[in-house]
């Protein structure tokens, strides 16, 4: 035995346990962590889900769950689609839908559906996620011409779930994939254009 | 082996001397409680720390019976809430016991971190035992949040669903960032699974780990005073501080005068006002949760209300979110934002005092605020005392240098 320790090699050999040993452990940690993303089941019970329009009336509004998640499918009146018209586009944050993420090409024209009539539309505010409420009446107030309104923070979307300006949410409502397959039934989820 | 053992008296009883041989009891014993000296001269802020423990156990206990009847699933949870309630034998006391328990924590540790503020505590040496104390603040406020899920009632989901969504505003990873918190594309089922998972083990556990190291580094650098000064400077021959009476029996013995008022207070809102006329428990969580409505009204559980009021008083969801992450994180950094010279409030100047002032005003606002709508008059006093509340943090470097100080005592002051 000698005092003579090779200080160099000690270090060396200190840094290279550690360092295999927190690969090993940084490797050993992934199974945990990807185990929290969506599960193959959750995945599965996030299918399309098909919506007869047949039954709405213009006017009429109806909430479906696809995903878990609330989709508002509203059939717009005349007076709705001539309001939405009227809506002037300074008052709004992105009046051309140009947040690619919020909306499919198919969704980029004044109405952001693929037929005028229909508003088919995810039902949670961009801003935190609440379940925005339907105040389609004009007014009272003289910028407001119809649309959606959050009850939790105030964020206002028009009736094209287009938001207004000076509120909490950022972006406008995100219109889901969906496609008509036949005139009068929807599959929310599923790609536009597929058919 | 001829070293000379130091002179400590060996215990009496044989039982407990085979134990001290195999185990360090009387020597932690002795550095914990009846060697641990703290000062004499502590008003009531110091039984904030001892009443947080308490509650502690109460939520341990309470949580631990809980979880026996509770199913944390979602066709389930709100139904076993309502049986451990109505069926269960005494049920309805642990639930109620954990509920006001839950805010009862938060009352206590917002009056023990305020004694901090009052007396300087944080200051050095004791800038690690306060970053302990906000690790131990965050991790409580993770585990009411994911609580708050657990009963699934309308409050729990929407509140919920806010919350995560904060997430959301982070740029570019944001929305996978969400979805991965849920685990599903919604808040469901393995949402709320997985709360439950952190609510009963992994946040309680880090809890435990942080009170105690918390403890330890208190009893490492002493306890301050109500003057801000170390006792350990003032030594008699024995080598005890002159200021100081050993913890055990002097302060346990006024801690359990603290404990006794405490839980005549604490029974009385768990007998009495349970709901506390919806402070504590939301009157929109008596309703199961509902995917398709959010309540006409949504507001946090009142703890968390002056974050929330900081948060709608941005009208950007991403500044929003940031300004709400740095007004919980800021007081972190008062060790070092704090440029007096001297700990105590006696001894500060007026501008320390009036600052101190303006800061609980505007907290109290914030957390009014919070729990009222947001729109009109009430934004705009958000605003106004969000400004105070950053003002209150980002000025303090300034304020605390130029402000008048007054000569520290030597030794601890009565004001009897």
């Amino acid at each position: 035995m000698t005092d003579d320790v090779d200080r160099n090699r000690r270090h060396f050999l200190t840094v290279a346990t550690a360092v295999t040993g927190g690969v090993g452990i940084a490797l050993a940690s992934i199974p945990f962590l990807v185990s929290l993303r969506p599960s193959a089941r959750a995945q599965a019970l996030g299918a399309p889900v098909e919506v007869p329009l047949a039954s709405l009336e213009p006017g009429e509004m109806v909430r479906v769950i696809w995903r878990g998640r609330l989709v508002f499918v509203l059939r717009r009146s005349q007076a709705m689609l001539s309001n939405l018209e009227q809506t002037p586009p300074d008052l709004l944050r992105d009046p051309n839908s140009e947040v690619a993420e919020q909306q499919h090409e198919f969704a980029v024209n004044p109405y952001r559906s693929i037929q005028p009539e229909y508003l088919v539309i995810e039902g949670n505010c961009t801003h935190l996620g609440c379940a925005p409420l339907p105040e389609f009446q004009v007014g009272p107030a003289p910028d407001w011409h119809g649309g959606f309104f959050c009850p939790c923070h105030g964020s206002r979307f028009d009736l094209a779930g287009r938001v207004y300006k000076g509120v909490p949410a950022p972006t406008n409502l995100r219109v889901p994939p969906y496609r008509f397959i036949q005139d009068d039934v929807i599959m929310i989820g599923s790609e536009a254009g597929a058919a | 082996m001829a070293t000379v053992e130091p002179e400590v008296a060996r215990p009496q009883n044989s039982f407990i001397r085979w134990i001290d041989d195999r185990f360090p009891l009387l020597e932690t014993l002795r550095y914990h409680a009846t060697e641990y000296y703290a000062s004499k001269n502590f008003n009531i802020w110091y039984v904030f720390g001892v009443l947080s423990l308490v509650v502690l156990v109460i939520q341990l206990v309470t949580g631990i019976f809980l979880t026996m009847n509770y199913k944390p699933s979602s066709t389930e949870a709100f139904a076993s809430v309502e049986y451990i309630m109505r069926d269960v034998d005494f049920g309805w006391l642990i639930r109620y016991m954990h509920s006001t328990g839950a805010s009862f924590f938060f009352i206590v540790v917002y009056l023990h971190m305020f004694r901090a503020m009052l007396y300087g505590s944080y200051k050095k040496p004791r800038e690690l035992l306060w970053i302990i104390g906000m690790l131990i603040f965050l991790v409580l406020m993770a585990e009411a949040f994911a609580g708050y899920l657990l009963p699934w009632g309308q409050m729990s989901y929407w509140g919920a669903q806010v919350i995560i969504s904060l997430f959301g505003a982070i740029p570019f990873i944001g929305d996978g960032l969400v979805e991965y918190i849920k685990g599903d594309y919604s808040i469901s089922d393995i949402t709320l699974n997985r709360f439950f998972a952190l609510h009963v083990v992994l946040l309680p556990l880090a809890l435990i780990g942080l009170v105690f190291v918390h403890i330890v580094a208190l009893h490492h650098v002493g306890s301050s005073n109500p003057d801000g000064i170390e006792i350990k400077d003032y030594k008699g021959a024995d080598g005890v501080p002159v200021d100081g009476v050993p913890f055990h029996p002097y302060h346990t013995s006024k801690d359990l005068v603290a404990i006794i008022i405490f839980l005549m207070i604490f029974t009385g809102v768990v007998f009495f006002a349970p709901d506390m006329g919806g402070y504590f428990l939301e009157h929109a969580n008596f309703e199961p949760a509902n995917t398709m409505v959010t309540p006409e009204h949504i507001a946090p559980v009142w703890y968390f209300t002056p974050f929330y009021a900081i948060l709608r008083a941005v009208p950007n969801k991403l500044w929003g979110a940031i300004l709400m992450g740095a007004a919980v994180f800021l007081p972190l950094f008062l060790p070092w934002l704090d440029r007096s010279r001297v700990r105590s409030i006696r001894y500060r100047g007026w501008i320390y005092r009036t600052s101190l002032g303006l800061f609980v005003i505007s907290f109290f606002a914030l957390g009014w605020l919070g729990l009222q709508p947001a729109e009109g008059v009430y934004v705009v006093l958000a605003r106004v005392f969000s400004v105070i509340y950053f003002a209150f943090f980002l000025l303090m470097p300034y304020y605390t240098t130029i402000d008048k100080t007054k000569p520290v005592p030597e030794r601890v002051v009565y004001y009897v």
